[in-house]
């Protein structure tokens, strides 16, 4: 068992499969995740093993053993407000990238103090009203801003059902648009993290066509 | 006409959040485009739809 590895040794795996350029845009980039739960959660690891320089984490929830069954934590980590249980995670896959996180909860007013500074902003929160107000209230205050979110990903019917599409200049949506939480229908990991993929898969894009420039 | 998500229908003059309810919308569910402009929740009962509006309604289902 290997306790740790060096920044040089990390740099030489990413080397040997991806150019430089890419590598380079992807360390420059800094992207904010808001809510850090089955869709969050995975989006940070995904970005993590990508590796984005810099990730900006929001979320004011705790560790849940209902969490469990789609989110990246752990048993250890139960109690353990998200916004500490996920760098702790994220430490272990690249310990070189910087992540920051605050354990708030975002409303209209903090919103552009949280967020403006992002290029990309992950909307990724649980809650159809929180969704639509932090969309909105992004789109307003932040205008330098894109939007990657995420609606529609519940129960286990098709995955290819679940697309990334651009409804706005700055705002693009990952989801089946239409499978809500509910009526037997709960979140389950494979639809919850195919959906992730498509918001962190759109961010890698907006990151190589210079969104972080 | 009006094209409401990419669809025409003769809804011009009626207020945005009247029709929104109409049409089976909840207000806090949805993100209101206009002719490229987001319309904010508290601004939909104020605005009336003109004839030639581009609308997009994106609403939420939970889930995350």
């Amino acid at each position: 068992m290997q306790e740790s590895i060096s920044k040089e040794e990390l740099d030489r795996a990413f080397d040997a499969r991806f150019p430089k350029e890419m590598q380079v845009k992807l360390h420059n980039a800094k992207v904010a995740i808001a809510g850090l739960g089955g869709l969050g959660s995975n989006i940070a690891v995904m970005l993590t093993r990508s590796g984005v320089g810099k990730l900006f984490l929001v979320d004011f929830d705790v560790v849940d053993v209902t969490n469990l069954n789609r989110q990246m934590y752990l048993i250890p980590q139960l109690g353990k407000p998200k916004a500490e249980a996920l760098p702790e995670i994220l430490y272990q896959i690249n310990p070189y990238a910087t992540y920051e996180s605050v354990c708030i909860k975002v409303t209209p007013e903090n919103v552009k103090e949280l967020f403006a500074e992002y290029p990309i902003v992950c909307e990724a929160f649980d809650r159809p009203d929180q969704k639509a107000m932090l969309v909105q209230e992004l789109l307003t205050q932040c205008p330098e801003t894109i939007v990657v979110s995420g609606n529609g990903m519940a129960g286990y019917e098709d995955a290819n059902e679940i697309r990334t599409r651009q409804m706005m200049r700055r705002l693009y949506v990952c989801g089946d648009q239409s499978t809500d939480v509910g009526a037997g229908i709960g979140l389950i990991a494979p639809r919850v993290s195919v959906c992730a993929g498509h918001e962190a898969n759109k961010v890698l894009q907006l990151i190589m066509q210079g969104a972080c420039e | 006409m009006v094209k409401i998500n990419g669809e025409e229908k003769a809804i011009a003059e009626k207020n945005l959040l009247e029709y929104l309810k109409e049409a089976g919308f909840e207000p806090e569910r949805v993100v209101v485009e206009r002719n490229f402009e987001i319309i904010p929740k508290d601004q939909l009962g104020n605005v009336t739809i003109q004839d030639e509006d581009e609308i997009e309604v994106l609403r939420f289902v939970r889930g995350g």
